[in-house]
């Protein structure tokens, strides 16, 4: 994997610089917090995010998990706390800085224009062109041909590229948002819920490019409700709660149970139990008692090594 | 965790790669009813079927000259029309861009004649006034996220009072001083409102300037990176600046093509009728924005075409003169945009639903 030889020596340089962010991340927030007036949404997040892992943002509707991505990807400014892009305290007033950083953002149910041809949504705010300024146009040759290209590659055939995107369906959009980030060379994919309006083979389709994504080795923040899903391909998983940090833990300090529970909030405990049963066909009897699933919330930046 | 049948993390492998050329749900529909669907393709027919109607209706309107005056009429609308419909697709409404028309002519008119100076300057300090109101308005909307409806409504409001209210402080008149003896005069005339010989029918040149704007419109928004984004923040805003398209730009750039719009044809008012009424103008911005309504723009933004209102400008230039020439009262005339606009508009409503059904 290139990228991660690249951040390696990237991390060494760094290393050297006291207020810079961890060696090797691509993207740290520390302590980071944002407040709307009076009412304040985020507090004390940190969350990192390596080349090749997939970082898993998890939480209730209203846990704060939109404006952290809007943070990162450049809609919002942090009021508190500090960011890093590459070790370097960073601070975006558009997502086009962002985007400039190599950050791209699919967004749930804004990473398109529905009215627009796919291959104009594709190459939409990073258009080819040929000729000289007063006649620079739109190289619609080369960008059809490789929109194509690109989403064939990851597996999604369109007959007709003229036709609105509007016309796909919810997972093919999403597909093509994440094909359009990788092939603009993302560094950082973050995704906002791509599965939570789809059906479970379109949810799949999406989870196996989030998977696909981090062997090319970006680094994924992965947005979902949905711990399942979040199971399926995280390396790391932060719970958001009433907009801070429940629980941050890698992969082999926390099980899905632990995860649906923070997620759940311990009350409706019993709920979920007799809901997993039914689902995943878990043994409710051998599922720990609620006082055992007290987690271990590990220190920010834990189990990246 | 070991009491429990978790998922692995999904392997890593790339999806496969298409193998199959097409999906196999979408079948090609007719040509023509794919023509059909577009709504330039629309209002092209209806702009045939109304000058056919007074071809009929009207036999003056076969002669060369009437053809002329049809279209000089048609330019004058068409001309605002596209800036208009620019806006539009862009997602905004100009209410002030009838009044826009007037307030330039009024300033290059007053000012040359007050300070004696060459009316180059007044065109030149005009075309700067034009542009500032559409950046004012575009900055208004861009900042406060209103809509542009109420936005342009008080700019339009503003414009007619000022525009009366100045004229009358500096020349004691509604109408400005005849410009037509100053430096300059003859030269400005000859660009905004000079017409030329074709087989002996005198043309007026603002037809000529519409159909170069038109087709520099139609290339502008198909085949160039801004007429992208134009599409992009008409057609949802949100998505447009999060993948990085300067919004805030393009919407401003937009209002103020309006305004130069507006300078143009004021240019070309003054240098025709060498005063300028400051009471005129007002209700135009409906029949620019009708006339892009009509040629397919959508109202929500997001869709249509610069070709489109350059169609639905000629029917109403057609059916304004061709009203006069059928010898009828010209009171109809309003009564017949209305009926033209309902017309056009359920039309294409039902023309793209039976061509986009099956």
């Amino acid at each position: 994997m290139t990228s991660s030889n690249h951040s390696g020596a990237h991390g060494a340089v760094i290393a050297d610089t006291a207020a810079g962010g961890e060696a090797g991340a691509l993207v740290e927030l520390r302590n980071a917090g944002k407040s709307y007036g009076n009412i304040r949404a985020l507090h004390g997040v940190s969350l990192t995010v390596h080349p090749g892992r997939v970082t898993c943002v998890l939480g209730d509707n209203g846990a704060g998990k939109s404006t952290l991505i809007k943070i990162v990807s450049g809609l919002h400014q942090h009021t508190e706390g500090e960011f890093f892009v590459d070790g370097l305290p960073v601070r975006f007033s558009t997502p086009r800085e962002a985007l400039d950083k190599g950050i791209a953002t699919v967004y749930q149910d804004l990473a398109t224009v529905p009215l627009m041809p796919v291959w104009r949504n594709f190459f939409l705010g990073s258009e080819m062109t040929k000729g000289a300024w007063p006649l620079r146009r739109l190289d619609i040759e080369r960008m059809k041909r490789t929109a194509d290209e690109e989403l064939r590659n990851m597996g999604i055939v369109l007959d007709d590229l003229e036709q609105p995107i509007g016309t796909l369906s919810g997972g093919q959009r999403q597909c093509v948002a994440i094909a359009r980030a990788v092939y603009f060379g993302a560094r950082v994919l973050i995704l906002d819920e791509p599965t939570a309006a789809l059906g479970v083979k379109q949810s799949g389709v999406v989870l196996k490019y989030i998977a696909a994504a981090r062997e090319r080795g970006l680094g994924v923040i992965f947005i979902t409700h949905n711990p399942h899903h979040a199971y399926m391909v995280g390396d790391h998983f932060s719970v958001l709660r009433l907009g801070t940090m429940e629980l941050t833990a890698s992969r082999d300090r926390v099980s899905l149970e632990e995860l649906t529970n923070h997620m759940a909030g311990g009350t409706e405990l019993a709920a979920l139990k007799h809901e997993l049963s039914q689902v995943r066909g878990v043994d409710v009897d051998r599922l720990p008692e609620e006082k055992d699933l007290t987690a271990p919330v590990a220190a920010p930046g834990e189990g990246t090594s | 965790m070991s009491t429990t049948r978790h998922a692995e993390p999904a392997v890593g492998t790339p999806p496969a790669p298409g193998r199959k050329e097409s999906d196999g749900r979408t079948t090609r529909r007719p040509l023509a009813l794919r023509l059909l669907a577009r709504p330039e393709v629309g209002v092209f027919l209806g702009a045939v079927a109304v000058y056919v109607f007074f071809l009929v209706s009207a036999p003056p309107v076969r002669e060369g000259s009437a053809m002329a005056n049809i279209l000089y009429q048609s330019s004058t609308i068409g001309i605002m029309a596209l800036p208009v419909a620019l806006l539009m697709i862009g997602g905004e409404f100009d209410l002030s861009a009838g009044v826009a028309v007037i307030a330039s002519a009024l300033t290059a008119s007053m000012l040359s004649y007050q300070l004696t100076m060459n009316v180059w300057v007044g065109v030149v300090v005009a075309l700067l006034v034009s542009l500032g109101i559409g950046f004012f308005n575009g900055w208004m909307v861009v900042r406060t996220g209103l809509p542009s409806f109420l936005i342009t409504l008080g700019t339009f409001l503003i414009l007619q009072g000022v525009n009366l209210a100045v004229t009358k402080l500096v020349t004691d008149n509604v109408a400005t001083d005849d410009i037509s003896d100053m430096d300059g005069f003859g030269q400005a005339k000859k660009v905004f409102a000079s017409s030329f010989d074709v087989g002996g029918v005198q043309v007026k040149i603002t037809i000529v300037y519409w159909l170069v704007f038109a087709a520099l419109a139609t290339w502008v928004l198909l085949r160039t990176r801004y007429g992208n984004w134009v599409f992009a923040v008409g057609g949802s805003k949100e998505s447009a600046r999060a993948v990085g398209v300067p919004v805030t730009f393009t919407k401003i750039s937009l209002f103020m093509l309006v305004g130069f719009g507006a300078w143009f044809v004021g240019m070309h008012q003054l240098f025709t009728f060498n005063t300028v009424q400051s009471g005129e103008g007002v209700g135009q911005e409906l029949i620019y924005i009708s006339a892009a309504v009509i040629g397919g723009c959508l109202l929500t933004g997001g869709a249509g075409s610069a070709i489109g209102p350059v169609f639905g400008a000629f029917m109403f230039g057609m059916v304004q003169q061709g009203i006069v020439y059928a010898g009828w009262n010209p009171d109809w005339f309003k009564a017949f945009l209305g009926v033209m606009l309902l017309g056009a508009v359920l039309i294409n409503l039902w023309v793209s639903r039976t061509a986009t059904r099956r």
